[in-house]
């Protein structure tokens, strides 16, 4: 009869070990290798989304999307993102910094500024349409404030209508760079801070000598994750505009490309040169980063 | 146990885990079984429909009509809130119901390998109308489940207030009307969605109206290198898209509009015109002050004759892996022939032969509108359009360069009318010249 417990411990260990990763490496698998190879699979060929058999075009589809510019242009549009997850990671430091402090009613503000990233992005995308709707919330806000006059159609006006999305789109992922950042603060030693009040040093001086040096790493990786987020952005424009009015991201060409125009096998290959662009952009700020140490 | 088949009780457990996971994945579910030998009908089907807000009330009702003349046949009913883009992933395994309705962007082509064929067109025109759109090799794959018309729908309290009393007929009038809605009263002149963007695409149903003639959708477009060239059809129906929004005769930010409150709007008279289909109009009666003020006319046009295409709505067809396609059969029959639903849910005209023309209609009657349907492609070119149109990006059927016209008539882009036109007809030329290849 066979029992786990006659075996030796170190093969308990092995076997449980085996028995538990066996479930998720599965799922890793089936949900996110598969489809990766099926992507690579399906951007050689002209596949429409329908038919059961696959033409194979070699790299026509590659060559294609470096032949033409438009294919490319939209990556304007990111631009508006990237400077705008700057400001996210400063906000998202600032409130961090300042809510690691004794600060009344901390918990309730922790959660107010934790609390839209839990939202869908869905919702977030109607709640910002009327938000920016003539007329709308941040018009009567601005008239309340006596800035009226500077009132345009916040989505309508092309110049205006990338940083309003950006802007919205900051309100919902800094909660996300706030709780890192915040996580990453309290793990700090209060002592060092009691050392540093008595060697007479400042709020700033602790936030520059202290609180920046001890969570560099974290600071780098959320840039990383947010510069990525910011190629790939995505579901606030789709939601809101639907890429319309010069609001455009590669993702939602991608989307167009296979859905709308029945083109799966150019739109995979599309994503296969995002994927390389995300990596490509990773191992360019990490080989920086390592200059600096 | 002895240490040496320890190497071997590892092996055996990992195949029996995926083993089990394998058996977990393939096992199949009790398979309903066909007719039986005396050839009555019997067993299980699956209906699938995007009426989600009627699948749980009107559909239960025709399954029970149904099962009066079926009483072995167990129907169930799938709804879909996305229809297009949900069957489609479905539709690349084996189970996507039994009876179900073909999505529009599945290629014509590749018709046969996902549907049942339900009879030859010589046999089945005589009993339906409207099936030659999506028809392979003179076999019908679907059948359409109500037959809708296109046009501009109105508000007539609103063209009175603004003085309007003819119902404008050619481009001209249709945009001094609308001038006059702009002047005399508050509402909108003409709405257009842009937000929503899909409502944008019931444009291209009035091409045929605009050219005035039946054969230029599928038989002249597709073997024309002048399709978006000043003159032709698709300049001059999209120019009133773009005159209107340089006009100012649209809401005033169209990034922001909201199809839903756009019906009721319409209905109480702060809307004048929308360009739809006729599927539309119950919809906005049901949100009207007073439903009579809620008219139909044929979109504005500057030729001859005035024809309002008559188009087929979804089609509805058999899973060619359906287990039970003798009740499928009778479901696409019963549905079609005894339902009523094109002119009860659908509000448009049934496309059984001989069916009558729904009241809201019947006043053009003594004005020289012709209710026509348009020509099917000439043998050999079935699909031809959509294949062009889809190699050239131009998406005739989607939002994409409505919006950018709205966009450059708006001052947001940096081109004219005549560019867009012309960046759509090079891109339809060159892709003409691929796709004969």
């Amino acid at each position: 009869m066979f029992k786990l417990s006659n075996l030796s411990y170190a093969n308990q260990r092995k076997l449980i070990i085996l028995a538990f990763s066996f479930i998720p490496v599965i799922l890793l698998v089936t949900f996110a290798y598969l489809p990766v190879v099926n992507m690579f699979k399906y951007s050689f060929t002209s596949w429409n989304g329908y038919s059961k058999n696959m033409e194979y075009v070699g790299l026509k589809n590659y060559i294609n999307i470096f032949t033409k510019p438009e294919y490319f242009s939209v990556f304007k549009v990111s631009l508006y993102y990237f400077v705008a997850t700057f400001f996210q990671m400063g906000l998202a430091l600032y409130f961090a910094t300042i809510l690691s402090f004794k600060v009344r009613f901390k918990n309730f503000f922790k959660g107010v500024l934790f609390f839209p990233y839990m939202l869908n992005g869905v919702a977030i995308g109607f709640i910002f349409l009327f938000f920016f709707r003539p007329d709308g919330t941040f018009d009567t806000l601005l008239n309340a404030l006596g800035l009226g006059k500077n009132i345009t159609l916040w989505l309508g006006n092309p110049d205006v209508i990338n940083i309003s999305l950006a802007s919205a789109s900051v309100w919902r992922y800094m909660g996300f760079n706030f709780i890192i950042f915040l996580g990453a603060i309290s793990s700090i030693d209060k002592d060092i801070y009691e050392a540093a009040d008595i060697d007479g040093a400042n709020k700033w001086h602790q936030f520059k000598h202290i609180i920046i040096p001890s969570i560099k790493r974290i600071v780098q990786l959320n840039l990383i994750l947010a510069i990525s987020g910011a190629i790939s952005a995505f579901d606030i424009p789709y939601i809101m505009v639907d890429g319309a009015n010069g609001s455009k991201t590669f993702v939602i060409q991608t989307i167009d490309m296979a859905f709308k125009y029945g083109k799966f096998g150019l739109a995979s290959a599309m994503a296969v040169v995002l994927l390389f662009i995300v990596i490509i952009v990773t191992l360019l700020q990490r080989l920086v980063i390592k200059e600096d140490n | 146990m002895k240490v040496s088949n320890k190497k071997g009780l590892f092996k055996f457990l990992s195949v029996f885990l995926i083993i089990s996971i394998l058996a977990a994945c393939s096992s199949n579910g009790g398979d309903s079984s066909a007719s039986d030998d005396d050839g009555a009908i019997k067993g299980e089907i699956t209906v699938i429909t995007q009426r989600t807000d009627i699948v749980d009330t009107v559909f239960q009702d025709y399954a029970k009509k149904f099962n009066e003349k079926y009483p072995d046949v167990k129907v169930n009913f799938e709804a879909l809130s996305d229809y297009e883009g949900q069957i489609k992933i479905r539709m690349n395994t084996d189970e996507y119901g039994d009876v179900l309705l073909i999505p529009t962007s599945v290629p014509v082509a590749d018709l046969p390998d996902f549907f049942e064929p339900l009879g030859s067109y010589d046999e089945l025109k005589t009993k339906y109308t409207g099936i030659e759109e999506r028809m392979v090799d003179n076999t019908i794959y679907g059948i359409p489940v109500a037959i809708t018309y296109s046009g501009v729908i109105y508000n007539k309290q609103v063209f009175k207030d603004a003085g309007v009393t003819d119902i404008p007929q050619t481009i001209d009038q249709f945009m001094d009307a609308l001038r006059s809605v702009k002047e005399k009263t508050e509402a909108v002149p003409l709405y257009t969605n842009y937000a929503a963007g899909w409502p944008l695409t019931q444009w291209e149903s009035d091409l045929t109206t605009v050219a005035g003639n039946v054969d230029y959708v599928n038989v002249t477009q597709p073997n024309s290198d002048d399709n978006f060239v000043a003159g032709q059809p698709h300049y001059d129906l999209y120019k009133i898209l773009f005159d209107a929004t340089k006009e100012g005769l649209i809401e005033r930010d169209p990034t922001t509009t909201d199809w839903e409150s756009s019906k009721a709007d319409l209905g109480q008279g702060k809307i004048a015109t929308m360009v739809l289909g006729s599927w539309a109009i119950d919809q906005i009666k049901a949100s009207a002050t007073n439903p009579d003020d809620i008219g139909f006319m044929p979109f504005p046009t500057n030729a001859d004759n005035v024809i309002v295409p008559l188009g087929a709505d979804y089609n509805l067809a058999i899973n060619i892996n359906s287990k039970n396609k003798p009740a499928a059969k009778a479901w696409v029959d019963f549905f079609i022939n005894e339902s009523n639903y094109a002119v009860e849910q659908a509000g448009s005209i049934s496309p059984v032969v001989g069916a009558e023309l729904p009241d809201i209609l019947k006043e053009f009657g003594d004005k020289g509108v012709e209710f026509k349907f348009i020509t099917p492609s000439k043998e050999g070119q079935e699909g031809l359009v959509d294949k062009i149109d889809k190699e050239a990006e131009v998406g005739l059927w989607q939002p994409d360069f409505k919006k950018r016209i709205i966009e450059a008539a708006l001052g947001n882009r940096k081109e004219s009318y005549d560019d867009i036109m012309k960046d759509l007809n090079d891109a339809w030329v060159e892709a003409r010249k691929t796709v004969a290849e």
